[in-house]
């Protein structure tokens, strides 16, 4: 038995957002991977849920007019990867989402749970930093939307306001993904049931010749006390040729703005050294999927 | 708090009075006798206790019973043929050996009938995949993606 008090089921946001305000200190739950699991360790006692799976308009993956991707936050990690609209725009997406758990925690976890639980080693978030999402986070009042790299707070901690607030969309512009090639690398101990040790994706995009970095927007998992994305780094490569300098100054230039640690599931040291390399394997094989040369 | 819900067990509808605070595992051990379904980890690693939900295998230990209304579910106890012949996916199994104690094995099965539905063929990496929801301490997995391949392999 899990230590509920009550579980409440939303069909729509209006009244998840209602029972959200009607009750202290409940707790959202959708795919319940994480939830139920930080019940199982005591670290959350005589819950109130909130349970959204019921929630059609949370579902699902639609291509706007403007050529943006609407991903529902309640869409399951199956159906991101499944999705063929994901596949031909956003392929380095639905590989990440492949990455997460096994295939029967793919078949329920979500989207929107891996970014609103806040873990530092969420396997899809990387991915959204470097195509910058767009969340759309609702409250009884209003709407707002909010870039992802503004979303994570600390670990386990986003700025969500508990009692109020809902992620309601993610959205992918279509200036992050147009022209542009990506590439996602999780370092784990396994293949398999692994949370990341470390997590890269390279988002870039090429001149006309395909020798030039015109774009390039890089993110990181487990390698700050948020996931992060690396500004000045971006800045240095844009503009670079493709060739040994450029994959130099990434190695080097990328450890200013990281700030690893150790933990029990791997030492900063070799944190540093995942960094430094990744990047390095990331960036190349985004060029790759960008249609350039290495 | 007791609620009452209605879900479809292996082709049956039942009406059943559960706790809101227990998992579909122990509804369908303790309160239908669906002893097929493992209690392994009971955290979502292991895969024990894998069964069919609308169609798509997930771990009943992180499933709310509440959920499961209006849901259907399969567990090993419900795919056997109408005359009482094994599932493909379980004659494949005693052919190949792909048991030894036992305890992963209804889970095991219940993904291989998941694949079998989807209509499609896997090569032997994307089995790999496709099980590595599953732990099997006894068998080091060889056996049972024989038996995967003879059924869905491509």
């Amino acid at each position: 038995m899990y230590d509920i008090k009550t579980v409440l089921k939303a069909t729509s946001v209006q009244e998840a957002l209602k029972l959200l305000g009607d009750n202290e200190d409940a707790t959202i739950i959708d795919g319940g991977t994480d939830v139920l699991i930080r019940m199982k360790e005591r670290k959350l006692k005589n819950a109130t849920l909130i349970s959204i799976q019921d929630i059609g308009e949370l579902y699902g993956v639609t291509i706007l007019e403007n050529g943006d991707i609407l991903i529902g936050p309640g869409t399951n990690f199956t159906d991101i990867e499944e999705n063929s609209i994901i596949q031909k725009h956003i392929p380095v997406l639905g590989y990440a989402c492949s990455q997460v758990g096994s295939p029967q925690i793919r078949n329920i976890a979500t989207i929107g749970g891996n970014i609103c639980n806040g873990a530092v080693s969420a396997d899809s978030v990387p991915s959204l930093l470097a195509l910058d999402a767009i969340l759309e986070i609702s409250s009884p009042d209003d709407t707002r939307l909010i870039p992802i790299r503004q979303f994570h707070t600390g670990p386990g901690k986003t700025i969500l306001k508990k009692q109020k607030e809902l992620l309601t969309k993610i959205i992918i512009p279509k200036d992050s993904y147009e022209n542009h090639g990506a590439n996602y690398i999780k370092f784990g101990q396994r293949n398999a049931m692994e949370i990341s040790t470390l997590g890269c994706a390279v988002n870039l995009s090429l001149s006309d010749d395909k020798k030039t970095i015109e774009d390039y927007r890089i993110a990181f998992g487990v390698a700050s006390s948020t996931p992060i994305r690396c500004p000045f780094l971006e800045e240095k490569v844009r503009g670079m040729d493709i060739g040994e300098e450029l994959f130099k100054t990434i190695r080097r230039e990328v450890l200013h703005e990281v700030n690893p640690r150790d933990s029990w599931r791997a030492s900063k040291e070799l944190r540093i050294q995942l960094i430094k390399e990744l990047s390095r394997r990331a960036t190349k094989q985004a060029i790759l999927n960008a249609g350039g040369t290495v | 708090m007791i609620k009452v819900i209605r879900m479809t067990v292996n082709g049956k509808l039942e009406e059943l009075g559960i706790d809101e605070r227990e998992c579909l595992t122990d509804t369908l051990r303790n309160r239908l006798g669906l002893l097929s379904v493992k209690k392994g980890c009971e955290a979502g690693e292991c895969g024990a206790c894998t069964v069919l939900i609308d169609g798509k295998a997930k771990n009943s230990c992180v499933y709310l019973t509440v959920w499961a209304e209006n849901k259907e579910i399969i567990t090993v106890e419900g795919i056997r043929g109408k005359s009482g012949n094994l599932h493909p996916v379980q004659q494949a199994f005693v052919d190949e050996a792909a048991i030894q104690c036992g305890f992963c094995t209804p889970g095991l099965i219940l993904t291989g009938v998941e694949l079998v539905n989807s209509g499609k063929k896997y090569t032997r990496e994307e089995l790999r995949t496709l099980i590595s929801g599953h732990l099997c301490r006894c068998t080091g997995y060889e056996n049972i993606l024989h038996a995967l391949e003879k059924v869905v392999g491509k």
